[in-house]
């Protein structure tokens, strides 16, 4: 609701930010969280849902930025900071490639260098500003459910 | 003989009173008044000046707690009337868009409408989408078109019970027939990624200057014509291309978009069983 009330309406250039996709990559940044996939299906399926985007687009976005910060996490798990800010631009830009890719075959006109240097760049920015932020109360959040897994 | 006496007294003491009034309503007591009452006047000033320093070292500090108390309440009272001013400002814009469309659907009474409020904007910065509170609860189809009291806004994309998705002219996947006012010539306008709109298809010949105004065509069978869209910004020639382009600017501010009507008795028309296909 936020994200298609207030952050969709605020563009920089014309890329915007995606709480959805911070909110996963946060979520499944935490060691101690065990159902990442199944929130990441659920947001994609949502998304899918009520976006223009071709149908399974967000879905497969998310679960590669799921997929990333998995990944991430298991390999820098010291600073799971720094996981949280590539996987914010890698999973950035692999969702917006895949956008990219689906609405040209679907027969969209997309000029690629356009779409990268006016929407991708931006959004990744924004997306960037907003990873500390959202990585801190996903950690909070996390912390309050699963109160008893604290790493030593 | 002693009353006697006391008598005379009286009488002189009488006298003197009464010369004493008509000396003093005279003025000739007046230097004896300031000489006698000059030391009582400033004896009262300073009992006078001791009393209300006292009186106000013993109730001043209440009465600063009193007024600070007060000061709170009524900036308490101030901060909740600039709320109330706020948000009455904020129903009058509402009313006011209200009104607006309300005129535009009077004065078209040919159409059937029904009034939406905008509530979202798709997620992806790819595609140019809002999404409106009604939905086929309210009698909202796939492809009805969608209009404020200034133009063209978009068709609808997507239905559920209570809410519809709208394709606005400016998403990248929008084609709009139109024709050209006051020139009789038609064209295609087109969105983008980037939210700006593009006139194609128009013949080289065709005198195509900024200003010129855009409305539906009607062709296509998508939109009601007449409709309007936008006006031509700038215009692109080659003399290489076949046809001419030209930026236009939307009459519809879809950055500021709250509310919209979608035109419920216009359906669209699938043309494409009609269209002519390759053969073998």
């Amino acid at each position: 609701m936020l994200q298609l009330a207030v952050v969709s309406r605020l563009p920089l250039i014309h890329g915007t930010a995606d709480l959805i996709l911070l909110a996963l990559a946060a979520w499944a940044s935490q060691e101690r969280v065990k159902s990442a996939w199944q929130w990441t299906v659920l947001a994609g399926a949502a998304v899918t849902f009520i976006s223009g985007l071709p149908y399974f687009v967000p879905l497969i976005g998310y679960l590669l930025v799921t997929l990333i910060a998995r990944l991430l996490q298991r390999r820098v798990w010291q600073t799971p900071i720094l996981a949280m800010f590539v996987t914010t631009i890698l999973g950035t830009i692999l969702f917006h490639l895949l956008s990219i890719f689906a609405l040209q075959a679907s027969g969209t006109p997309i000029p690629f260098q356009q779409a990268l240097s006016q929407v991708t760049l931006p959004s990744a920015l924004l997306n960037l500003i907003l990873a500390l932020p959202v990585y801190t109360v996903i950690t909070d959040i996390a912390r309050w459910i699963y109160p008893g897994d604290e790493t030593i | 003989m002693r009353a006697s006496r006391a008598r005379f007294w009286q009488a002189a003491i009488i006298v003197i009173m009464v010369g004493l009034v008509l000396f003093a309503l005279s003025g000739y007591m007046r230097p004896l008044f300031r000489v006698v009452s000059s030391p009582l006047i400033s004896a009262q000033e300073w009992f006078s000046s001791r009393f209300i320093a006292v009186y106000e070292f013993v109730t001043v500090p209440r009465d600063i707690a009193t007024l600070r108390a007060r000061n709170q309440a009524l900036e308490n009272e101030v901060a909740g009337l600039q709320a109330q001013i706020i948000e009455l400002q904020q129903q009058l814009r509402e009313a006011q868009l209200l009104y607006a469309l309300l005129d535009f659907a009077r004065a078209r009474p040919q159409n059937q409408y029904v009034a939406a409020a905008v509530i979202g904007v798709d997620p992806s910065p790819f595609v140019h989408y809002v999404i409106i509170d009604h939905g086929s609860d309210d009698g909202l189809r796939y492809g009805m078109p969608v209009i404020t009291d200034q133009g063209l806004v978009g068709r609808i994309d997507a239905v559920t019970a209570t809410a519809a998705r709208v394709q606005l002219i400016t998403d990248p996947g929008s084609v709009v027939n139109v024709r050209l006012e006051g020139l009789s010539a038609e064209g295609q306008i087109s969105g983008s990624i980037t939210g700006e709109i593009t006139l194609n298809m128009v013949s080289q010949d065709v005198p195509l200057q900024p200003g010129i105004l855009l409305l539906t065509s009607g062709l296509g069978g998508n939109y009601p014509a007449d409709i309007l869209v936008g006006q031509v910004v700038s215009v692109r020639k080659s003399t290489t291309e076949l046809f001419q382009s030209a930026a236009v600017q939307p009459v519809v501010d879809f950055s500021t978009l709250q509310a919209v009507l979608v035109i419920t008795n216009f359906r669209p028309v699938d043309i494409t069983p009609l269209l002519p296909t390759q053969n073998p």
